[in-house]
Protein backbone atom coordinates (compact mmCIF):
# COMPACT_ATOMS: atom_id res chain seq x y z
CA UNK A 1 0.00 0.00 0.00
CA UNK A 2 1.24 3.47 -0.83
CA UNK A 3 1.70 5.84 2.08
CA UNK A 4 -0.76 8.74 2.17
CA UNK A 5 0.76 11.81 0.53
CA UNK A 6 1.75 14.93 2.46
CA UNK A 7 0.25 18.22 1.36
CA UNK A 8 2.17 21.46 1.74
CA UNK A 9 0.57 24.55 3.29
CA UNK A 10 0.25 25.90 -0.26
CA UNK A 11 -1.92 23.05 -1.55
CA UNK A 12 -4.97 25.29 -2.03
CA UNK A 13 -2.85 28.04 -3.61
CA UNK A 14 -1.58 25.54 -6.19
CA UNK A 15 -5.13 24.44 -7.01
CA UNK A 16 -6.23 28.07 -7.41
CA UNK A 17 -3.39 28.59 -9.89
CA UNK A 18 -4.39 25.42 -11.80
CA UNK A 19 -1.41 23.47 -10.54
CA UNK A 20 -1.36 19.88 -11.77
CA UNK A 21 -0.63 17.97 -8.58
CA UNK A 22 1.36 14.74 -8.67
CA UNK A 23 3.03 12.53 -6.06
CA UNK A 24 6.71 13.35 -5.54
CA UNK A 25 8.93 11.97 -2.75
CA UNK A 26 5.86 11.40 -0.57
CA UNK A 27 4.38 14.82 -1.27
CA UNK A 28 1.60 16.08 -3.50
CA UNK A 29 3.18 18.88 -5.51
CA UNK A 30 2.46 20.73 -8.78
CA UNK A 31 4.36 19.24 -11.73
CA UNK A 32 3.24 22.28 -13.74
CA UNK A 33 0.62 25.03 -13.75
CA UNK A 34 -1.89 24.49 -16.52
CA UNK A 35 -2.12 28.18 -17.44
CA UNK A 36 1.58 28.14 -18.39
CA UNK A 37 3.18 24.67 -18.65
CA UNK A 38 6.75 23.46 -18.17
CA UNK A 39 8.30 25.14 -21.21
CA UNK A 40 6.90 28.59 -20.41
CA UNK A 41 7.83 28.21 -16.73
CA UNK A 42 11.38 27.20 -17.68
CA UNK A 43 11.81 30.24 -19.92
CA UNK A 44 10.39 32.53 -17.23
CA UNK A 45 13.20 31.48 -14.88
CA UNK A 46 15.87 31.89 -17.59
CA UNK A 47 14.66 35.36 -18.59
CA UNK A 48 12.69 36.79 -15.62
CA UNK A 49 11.89 34.84 -12.48
CA UNK A 50 10.09 31.80 -11.09
CA UNK A 51 8.74 30.86 -7.67
CA UNK A 52 8.91 27.24 -6.44
CA UNK A 53 7.21 25.54 -3.50
CA UNK A 54 10.04 23.34 -2.18
CA UNK A 55 8.70 22.75 1.30
CA UNK A 56 9.29 19.03 0.80
CA UNK A 57 13.01 19.71 1.33
CA UNK A 58 14.24 19.03 4.87
CA UNK A 59 16.16 21.34 7.21
CA UNK A 60 18.31 19.94 10.00
CA UNK A 61 19.90 22.18 12.61
CA UNK A 62 23.28 21.07 13.94
CA UNK A 63 24.45 23.06 16.95
CA UNK A 64 26.75 22.95 19.95
CA UNK A 65 30.45 23.14 20.77
CA UNK A 66 31.11 20.01 18.71
CA UNK A 67 29.08 21.05 15.66
CA UNK A 68 32.06 21.93 13.46
CA UNK A 69 33.96 18.73 14.28
CA UNK A 70 30.78 16.70 13.72
CA UNK A 71 30.13 18.26 10.31
CA UNK A 72 33.76 17.75 9.28
CA UNK A 73 33.23 14.07 10.12
CA UNK A 74 29.92 13.40 8.34
CA UNK A 75 30.30 15.24 5.03
CA UNK A 76 33.02 15.44 2.39
CA UNK A 77 33.79 19.19 2.29
CA UNK A 78 36.05 21.29 4.49
CA UNK A 79 33.63 23.62 6.28
CA UNK A 80 36.21 24.91 8.79
CA UNK A 81 36.92 27.85 6.49
CA UNK A 82 33.25 28.88 6.34
CA UNK A 83 32.53 32.20 8.00
CA UNK A 84 29.23 32.83 9.76
CA UNK A 85 26.55 33.25 7.03
CA UNK A 86 28.56 31.36 4.40
CA UNK A 87 26.71 28.61 2.53
CA UNK A 88 28.11 25.65 0.61
CA UNK A 89 27.17 22.55 -1.39
CA UNK A 90 28.42 19.19 -0.12
CA UNK A 91 27.65 15.48 0.13
CA UNK A 92 27.40 12.90 2.88
CA UNK A 93 28.92 9.52 2.03
CA UNK A 94 28.84 6.02 3.45
CA UNK A 95 32.09 4.34 4.47
CA UNK A 96 32.21 2.69 1.02
CA UNK A 97 32.02 6.08 -0.73
CA UNK A 98 28.36 5.66 -1.80
CA UNK A 99 26.28 8.81 -1.41
CA UNK A 100 23.85 9.22 1.51
CA UNK A 101 22.61 12.54 0.14
CA UNK A 102 23.76 15.80 -1.36
CA UNK A 103 23.25 18.71 1.00
CA UNK A 104 23.49 22.45 1.33
CA UNK A 105 25.18 23.74 4.47
CA UNK A 106 24.57 27.16 6.04
CA UNK A 107 26.68 28.46 8.90
CA UNK A 108 24.20 30.62 10.82
CA UNK A 109 26.36 31.09 13.93
CA UNK A 110 29.74 30.06 15.25
CA UNK A 111 28.18 26.89 16.68
CA UNK A 112 24.92 26.82 14.74
CA UNK A 113 24.57 25.28 11.29
CA UNK A 114 21.73 24.27 9.00
CA UNK A 115 21.89 21.32 6.68
CA UNK A 116 19.30 21.29 3.88
CA UNK A 117 18.51 17.77 2.66
CA UNK A 118 16.39 16.11 -0.01
CA UNK A 119 12.78 15.26 0.78
CA UNK A 120 13.15 11.62 -0.21
CA UNK A 121 16.14 11.23 2.13
CA UNK A 122 15.08 13.30 5.11
CA UNK A 123 14.32 10.48 7.58
CA UNK A 124 17.31 8.45 6.40
CA UNK A 125 19.64 11.47 6.66
CA UNK A 126 18.57 12.44 10.17
CA UNK A 127 18.90 8.85 11.38
CA UNK A 128 22.32 8.59 9.73
CA UNK A 129 23.52 11.85 11.28
CA UNK A 130 22.34 10.75 14.73
CA UNK A 131 24.04 7.37 14.31
CA UNK A 132 27.34 9.18 13.71
CA UNK A 133 26.96 11.73 16.51
CA UNK A 134 28.42 9.63 19.33
CA UNK A 135 31.42 11.35 20.86
CA UNK A 136 30.50 14.80 19.51
CA UNK A 137 29.03 17.52 21.74
CA UNK A 138 26.26 18.31 19.28
CA UNK A 139 22.47 18.70 19.09
CA UNK A 140 20.70 17.53 15.93
CA UNK A 141 17.22 18.91 15.40
CA UNK A 142 14.93 18.21 12.44
CA UNK A 143 13.28 21.59 11.78
CA UNK A 144 11.52 20.51 8.57
CA UNK A 145 7.93 20.46 9.81
CA UNK A 146 8.02 24.00 11.21
CA UNK A 147 10.20 25.50 8.49
CA UNK A 148 8.73 26.42 5.12
CA UNK A 149 10.95 26.62 2.06
CA UNK A 150 10.40 28.56 -1.16
CA UNK A 151 12.83 29.25 -4.00
CA UNK A 152 12.78 32.49 -5.98
CA UNK A 153 15.01 32.09 -9.03
CA UNK A 154 15.98 34.07 -12.11
CA UNK A 155 17.64 37.28 -13.30
CA UNK A 156 14.81 39.39 -11.81
CA UNK A 157 14.80 37.58 -8.45
CA UNK A 158 16.93 40.16 -6.66
CA UNK A 159 14.85 43.15 -7.81
CA UNK A 160 11.62 41.38 -6.83
CA UNK A 161 12.82 40.31 -3.40
CA UNK A 162 14.32 43.73 -2.68
CA UNK A 163 10.80 45.20 -2.73
CA UNK A 164 9.92 43.06 0.28
CA UNK A 165 12.98 43.42 2.51
CA UNK A 166 15.12 46.12 4.10
CA UNK A 167 18.23 43.96 3.78
CA UNK A 168 20.66 45.17 1.10
CA UNK A 169 20.51 42.25 -1.33
CA UNK A 170 23.05 43.75 -3.73
CA UNK A 171 25.59 43.50 -0.90
CA UNK A 172 24.81 39.81 -0.32
CA UNK A 173 27.32 37.57 -2.12
CA UNK A 174 26.19 34.39 -3.89
CA UNK A 175 26.34 31.32 -1.62
CA UNK A 176 25.80 33.21 1.62
CA UNK A 177 22.90 33.33 4.04
CA UNK A 178 21.21 36.11 5.97
CA UNK A 179 18.69 36.30 8.83
CA UNK A 180 16.26 39.08 7.97
CA UNK A 181 12.61 39.90 7.37
CA UNK A 182 10.81 39.40 4.07
CA UNK A 183 7.27 40.77 3.76
CA UNK A 184 7.35 41.26 7.52
CA UNK A 185 8.14 37.58 8.13
CA UNK A 186 11.29 36.45 9.96
CA UNK A 187 13.27 34.65 7.24
CA UNK A 188 16.56 32.89 6.76
CA UNK A 189 17.58 33.85 3.26
CA UNK A 190 20.08 31.86 1.21
CA UNK A 191 21.53 33.34 -1.98
CA UNK A 192 21.56 30.09 -3.88
CA UNK A 193 19.36 27.82 -5.94
CA UNK A 194 18.95 24.83 -8.18
CA UNK A 195 18.29 26.35 -11.59
CA UNK A 196 21.57 27.75 -12.88
CA UNK A 197 20.30 31.28 -12.31
CA UNK A 198 20.92 33.72 -9.51
CA UNK A 199 18.26 33.55 -6.87
CA UNK A 200 17.24 32.85 -3.30
CA UNK A 201 15.94 30.14 -1.06
CA UNK A 202 13.72 31.38 1.74
CA UNK A 203 13.18 29.62 5.08
CA UNK A 204 10.44 30.90 7.37
CA UNK A 205 7.68 29.65 9.71
CA UNK A 206 5.22 27.29 8.02
CA UNK A 207 2.28 29.24 9.48
CA UNK A 208 3.20 32.19 7.20
CA UNK A 209 3.49 30.20 3.95
CA UNK A 210 0.40 31.51 2.14
CA UNK A 211 1.21 35.10 3.10
CA UNK A 212 4.80 34.83 1.82
CA UNK A 213 3.79 33.04 -1.40
CA UNK A 214 1.18 35.67 -2.26
CA UNK A 215 3.48 38.58 -1.35
CA UNK A 216 6.24 37.27 -3.63
CA UNK A 217 3.91 36.54 -6.56
CA UNK A 218 2.40 40.01 -6.26
CA UNK A 219 5.80 41.73 -5.95
CA UNK A 220 7.00 40.04 -9.13
CA UNK A 221 3.87 40.00 -11.26
CA UNK A 222 4.93 43.01 -13.36
CA UNK A 223 8.35 41.43 -13.95
CA UNK A 224 6.90 38.22 -15.36
CA UNK A 225 7.40 36.14 -12.23
CA UNK A 226 5.60 32.78 -12.62
CA UNK A 227 4.90 29.99 -10.17
CA UNK A 228 6.85 26.98 -11.43
CA UNK A 229 6.30 23.26 -11.02
CA UNK A 230 8.50 20.20 -10.66
CA UNK A 231 8.90 19.67 -14.41
CA UNK A 232 10.49 23.10 -14.84
CA UNK A 233 12.55 22.57 -11.68
CA UNK A 234 13.93 19.36 -13.22
CA UNK A 235 14.73 20.84 -16.65
CA UNK A 236 16.25 23.96 -15.05
CA UNK A 237 18.60 21.94 -12.82
CA UNK A 238 19.40 19.54 -15.65
CA UNK A 239 20.74 22.09 -18.17
CA UNK A 240 23.54 23.31 -15.87
CA UNK A 241 24.03 19.61 -14.86
CA UNK A 242 23.17 19.96 -11.18
CA UNK A 243 22.71 16.43 -9.81
CA UNK A 244 19.41 15.00 -8.53
CA UNK A 245 19.48 12.31 -5.87
CA UNK A 246 18.02 9.08 -7.24
CA UNK A 247 19.22 9.99 -10.74
CA UNK A 248 22.84 11.15 -11.03
CA UNK A 249 23.69 10.19 -7.45
CA UNK A 250 22.60 7.52 -4.98
CA UNK A 251 24.10 5.01 -2.58
CA UNK A 252 25.63 3.07 -5.49
CA UNK A 253 27.43 6.08 -6.92
CA UNK A 254 30.26 8.15 -5.49
CA UNK A 255 31.05 11.88 -5.79
CA UNK A 256 34.13 11.34 -7.97
CA UNK A 257 32.36 9.25 -10.63
CA UNK A 258 29.48 11.75 -10.51
CA UNK A 259 32.00 14.55 -11.34
CA UNK A 260 31.50 16.18 -7.96
CA UNK A 261 35.09 15.63 -6.85
CA UNK A 262 35.50 19.41 -6.43
CA UNK A 263 33.29 19.17 -3.34
CA UNK A 264 35.54 16.58 -1.66
CA UNK A 265 38.39 17.74 0.58
CA UNK A 266 40.98 15.03 1.18
CA UNK A 267 43.18 17.49 3.09
CA UNK A 268 40.83 18.27 5.98
CA UNK A 269 41.49 15.07 7.90
CA UNK A 270 39.42 11.93 8.27
CA UNK A 271 35.71 11.77 7.43
CA UNK A 272 33.23 8.99 6.74
CA UNK A 273 34.01 7.58 3.29
CA UNK A 274 37.46 9.16 2.92
CA UNK A 275 39.42 5.92 2.50
CA UNK A 276 37.05 4.59 -0.14
CA UNK A 277 36.99 7.89 -2.04
CA UNK A 278 40.78 8.20 -1.91
CA UNK A 279 41.07 4.73 -3.40
CA UNK A 280 38.71 5.71 -6.26
CA UNK A 281 40.67 8.93 -6.79
CA UNK A 282 44.01 7.06 -6.98
CA UNK A 283 42.77 4.14 -9.08
CA UNK A 284 40.32 6.09 -11.23
CA UNK A 285 36.58 5.48 -11.56
CA UNK A 286 35.51 2.46 -13.56
CA UNK A 287 32.44 4.34 -14.75
CA UNK A 288 31.80 8.04 -15.14
CA UNK A 289 28.89 10.40 -15.55
CA UNK A 290 28.98 11.98 -19.00
CA UNK A 291 26.91 14.38 -21.03
CA UNK A 292 25.65 13.12 -24.39
CA UNK A 293 23.74 14.46 -27.35
CA UNK A 294 21.51 12.40 -29.63
CA UNK A 295 22.76 11.93 -33.20
CA UNK A 296 19.76 9.82 -34.21
CA UNK A 297 16.38 11.31 -33.39
CA UNK A 298 14.79 10.44 -30.09
CA UNK A 299 14.17 11.65 -26.57
CA UNK A 300 16.51 10.10 -23.98
CA UNK A 301 14.92 9.47 -20.60
CA UNK A 302 16.00 8.24 -17.15
CA UNK A 303 16.78 4.50 -16.93
CA UNK A 304 17.16 3.99 -20.67
CA UNK A 305 20.09 1.60 -21.25
CA UNK A 306 23.36 2.79 -22.77
CA UNK A 307 24.90 0.26 -25.17
CA UNK A 308 28.22 -0.09 -26.94
CA UNK A 309 28.58 -2.70 -29.71
CA UNK A 310 25.27 -4.25 -28.70
CA UNK A 311 26.24 -4.70 -25.05
CA UNK A 312 24.48 -2.75 -22.30
CA UNK A 313 27.19 -0.85 -20.44
CA UNK A 314 25.36 1.86 -18.52
CA UNK A 315 22.18 3.87 -18.16
CA UNK A 316 20.75 7.33 -18.66
CA UNK A 317 20.25 9.28 -15.43
CA UNK A 318 18.40 12.27 -16.91
CA UNK A 319 17.60 13.19 -20.49
CA UNK A 320 15.27 15.47 -22.36
CA UNK A 321 14.93 18.09 -25.05
CA UNK A 322 16.78 20.94 -23.37
CA UNK A 323 14.30 23.82 -23.35
CA UNK A 324 16.95 26.55 -23.51
CA UNK A 325 18.94 25.05 -26.39
CA UNK A 326 16.49 22.76 -28.19
CA UNK A 327 19.12 19.98 -28.12
CA UNK A 328 18.21 16.38 -27.28
CA UNK A 329 20.74 15.74 -24.54
CA UNK A 330 21.24 13.67 -21.42
CA UNK A 331 23.49 12.52 -18.62
CA UNK A 332 24.52 8.87 -18.36
CA UNK A 333 26.90 6.57 -16.57
CA UNK A 334 29.27 4.89 -19.03
CA UNK A 335 32.49 2.87 -18.65
CA UNK A 336 35.53 5.13 -18.26
CA UNK A 337 36.72 3.79 -21.65
CA UNK A 338 33.77 5.53 -23.34
CA UNK A 339 33.75 8.75 -21.32
CA UNK A 340 35.96 10.80 -23.65
CA UNK A 341 34.39 13.70 -25.53
CA UNK A 342 33.38 12.53 -28.98
CA UNK A 343 32.91 8.87 -27.97
CA UNK A 344 30.01 7.17 -29.73
CA UNK A 345 27.44 5.40 -27.57
CA UNK A 346 23.96 4.07 -28.22
CA UNK A 347 20.91 5.00 -26.19
CA UNK A 348 18.34 2.20 -26.26
CA UNK A 349 14.95 3.82 -26.81
CA UNK A 350 12.04 1.37 -26.89
CA UNK A 351 14.32 -1.53 -27.85
CA UNK A 352 16.03 0.41 -30.62
CA UNK A 353 19.67 1.52 -30.45
CA UNK A 354 19.88 5.24 -31.23
CA UNK A 355 23.30 6.78 -31.74
CA UNK A 356 24.58 9.53 -29.44
CA UNK A 357 27.89 11.31 -28.88
CA UNK A 358 29.59 12.15 -25.59
CA UNK A 359 29.62 15.95 -25.37
CA UNK A 360 30.78 18.63 -22.99
CA UNK A 361 28.84 19.36 -19.82
CA UNK A 362 27.09 21.53 -18.82
CA UNK A 363 24.44 22.16 -21.49
CA UNK A 364 23.83 25.61 -20.06
CA UNK A 365 26.41 27.69 -18.21
CA UNK A 366 25.01 28.87 -14.91
CA UNK A 367 24.66 32.66 -14.55
CA UNK A 368 27.04 32.63 -11.57
CA UNK A 369 29.74 30.80 -13.56
CA UNK A 370 29.88 33.23 -16.49
CA UNK B 1 -11.38 21.63 -17.23
CA UNK B 2 -13.10 22.41 -20.49
CA UNK B 3 -11.64 21.16 -23.73
CA UNK B 4 -12.17 21.79 -27.41
CA UNK B 5 -13.92 19.29 -29.64
CA UNK B 6 -14.02 19.17 -33.42
CA UNK B 7 -17.67 18.51 -34.36
CA UNK B 8 -16.57 17.00 -37.69
CA UNK B 9 -14.37 14.34 -36.11
CA UNK B 10 -15.04 10.99 -34.52
CA UNK B 11 -13.19 9.88 -31.42
CA UNK B 12 -11.72 6.69 -29.97
CA UNK B 13 -11.63 5.95 -26.23
CA UNK B 14 -7.86 6.30 -26.54
CA UNK B 15 -8.41 10.05 -27.20
CA UNK B 16 -7.51 9.88 -30.87
CA UNK B 17 -9.64 11.68 -33.45
CA UNK B 18 -10.31 10.82 -37.07
CA UNK B 19 -11.92 12.97 -39.74
CA UNK B 20 -12.87 11.81 -43.25
CA UNK B 21 -11.50 14.17 -45.91
CA UNK B 22 -11.61 13.28 -49.62
CA UNK B 23 -11.88 9.58 -48.87
CA UNK B 24 -8.94 9.57 -46.45
CA UNK B 25 -9.07 9.17 -42.69
CA UNK B 26 -7.12 12.08 -41.19
CA UNK B 27 -5.92 11.22 -37.68
CA UNK B 28 -4.65 13.16 -34.68
CA UNK B 29 -4.90 13.42 -30.90
CA UNK B 30 -7.64 15.26 -29.05
CA UNK B 31 -7.38 18.47 -27.04
CA UNK B 32 -7.87 16.39 -23.90
CA UNK B 33 -5.00 14.10 -24.94
CA UNK B 34 -2.58 16.94 -25.65
CA UNK B 35 -3.50 18.59 -22.35
CA UNK B 36 -2.85 15.38 -20.44
CA UNK B 37 0.48 14.95 -22.23
CA UNK B 38 1.75 18.43 -21.38
CA UNK B 39 4.28 20.17 -23.69
CA UNK B 40 5.08 17.93 -26.67
CA UNK B 41 8.75 17.91 -27.70
CA UNK B 42 8.95 15.15 -30.30
CA UNK B 43 6.85 12.76 -32.34
CA UNK B 44 8.16 9.72 -34.15
CA UNK B 45 6.36 9.88 -37.49
CA UNK B 46 5.37 6.49 -38.96
CA UNK B 47 6.50 5.32 -42.41
CA UNK B 48 4.28 6.02 -45.38
CA UNK B 49 2.91 2.66 -46.48
CA UNK B 50 2.68 1.26 -42.95
CA UNK B 51 -0.39 -0.91 -42.38
CA UNK B 52 -2.39 0.07 -39.30
CA UNK B 53 -4.88 -1.94 -37.30
CA UNK B 54 -7.60 -0.12 -35.40
CA UNK B 55 -6.77 0.13 -31.70
CA UNK B 56 -3.08 -0.74 -32.12
CA UNK B 57 -0.15 1.56 -31.44
CA UNK B 58 1.15 3.35 -34.54
CA UNK B 59 3.52 5.90 -33.05
CA UNK B 60 4.84 7.50 -29.88
CA UNK B 61 4.51 11.11 -28.89
CA UNK B 62 7.04 12.49 -26.43
CA UNK B 63 6.19 15.28 -24.03
CA UNK B 64 8.34 17.07 -21.50
CA UNK B 65 7.70 14.35 -18.94
CA UNK B 66 6.75 11.14 -20.71
CA UNK B 67 6.56 9.05 -23.87
CA UNK B 68 2.97 8.11 -24.72
CA UNK B 69 1.73 5.66 -27.30
CA UNK B 70 -0.75 6.77 -29.94
CA UNK B 71 -3.42 4.32 -31.16
CA UNK B 72 -4.83 4.00 -34.65
CA UNK B 73 -8.51 5.01 -34.71
CA UNK B 74 -8.99 3.12 -38.01
CA UNK B 75 -7.36 0.29 -39.94
CA UNK B 76 -5.65 0.93 -43.26
CA UNK B 77 -2.52 2.08 -45.03
CA UNK B 78 -0.67 5.30 -44.10
CA UNK B 79 -0.60 7.44 -47.25
CA UNK B 80 0.75 10.68 -45.77
CA UNK B 81 2.41 12.00 -42.62
CA UNK B 82 2.40 15.62 -41.45
CA UNK B 83 5.93 16.85 -42.20
CA UNK B 84 5.47 20.02 -40.12
CA UNK B 85 5.44 17.97 -36.93
CA UNK B 86 9.11 17.02 -37.38
CA UNK B 87 10.19 20.58 -36.63
CA UNK B 88 7.23 21.93 -34.68
CA UNK B 89 5.66 19.06 -32.72
CA UNK B 90 4.30 21.68 -30.29
CA UNK B 91 1.53 22.25 -32.87
CA UNK B 92 -0.05 19.17 -31.30
CA UNK B 93 -0.53 21.30 -28.18
CA UNK B 94 -1.55 24.58 -29.78
CA UNK B 95 -3.85 23.27 -32.54
CA UNK B 96 -4.75 19.67 -31.80
CA UNK B 97 -7.43 19.43 -34.51
CA UNK B 98 -5.40 21.18 -37.22
CA UNK B 99 -2.17 19.35 -36.42
CA UNK B 100 -3.00 16.01 -38.03
CA UNK B 101 -0.43 13.24 -37.68
CA UNK B 102 -1.27 10.81 -40.49
CA UNK B 103 -3.69 10.26 -43.36
CA UNK B 104 -4.89 6.71 -43.80
CA UNK B 105 -6.61 4.95 -46.71
CA UNK B 106 -9.13 3.08 -44.58
CA UNK B 107 -9.42 -0.63 -45.29
CA UNK B 108 -12.74 -0.87 -43.46
CA UNK B 109 -14.55 2.51 -43.38
CA UNK B 110 -17.35 0.98 -41.33
CA UNK B 111 -14.99 0.99 -38.35
CA UNK B 112 -15.68 4.71 -38.04
CA UNK B 113 -19.33 4.08 -37.17
CA UNK B 114 -18.25 2.50 -33.89
CA UNK B 115 -16.32 5.63 -32.87
CA UNK B 116 -17.85 8.40 -30.76
CA UNK B 117 -19.30 11.61 -32.13
CA UNK B 118 -18.09 14.83 -30.51
CA UNK B 119 -21.00 15.00 -28.02
CA UNK B 120 -20.52 11.44 -26.85
CA UNK B 121 -16.76 11.93 -26.60
CA UNK B 122 -17.22 15.08 -24.53
CA UNK B 123 -19.41 13.12 -22.11
CA UNK B 124 -16.80 10.34 -22.08
CA UNK B 125 -14.03 12.83 -21.19
CA UNK B 126 -16.14 14.39 -18.44
CA UNK B 127 -16.86 10.98 -16.97
CA UNK B 128 -13.17 10.11 -17.10
CA UNK B 129 -12.24 13.37 -15.35
CA UNK B 130 -14.91 12.88 -12.68
CA UNK B 131 -13.52 9.40 -12.04
CA UNK B 132 -10.28 10.99 -10.93
CA UNK B 133 -6.92 10.90 -12.69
Amino acid sequence: MAEPLNRTALYDEHLKLQGRLVPFAGWELPVQYDTTGPTVEHQAVRTAAGLFDIDHMGQVEVSGPGALAFLQHIQVGDVSSMAVLDARYSLMCYADGGIVDDIFIYRLGVQRWWVVVNASNRAKDVAWMRAHAAGFDVTIKDLSDDTYMLALQGPKAQAILQRLTAADLAAMPFHTGLETEVAGIATVLGATGYTGEYGYELFFPTARAVEMWQALLQAGAADGLLPCGLAARDSLRFEPCLPLYGHEIDQNTDPLSARLGWAVSFDKGDFVGRDALLKIKLEGSSRLLVGFEMVDKGVPRPEYPVAVAGQIVGHVTTGMKSPATGRFVGLAYVPASHAKLGSTIDIVIRDQAKQATVVKRPFYIAAYRR
Amino acid sequence: MSYQYDPNARYAKTHDWVRMEEGLAVCGISDYAQHALSDVVYIELPEIGAELIQGEVYTTVESVKAAEEVYAPVSGKVVDVNPDLADTPEQLNSEPYAAWIIKVAPSNPEELDALMLADAYEAFVQAEEAGGH
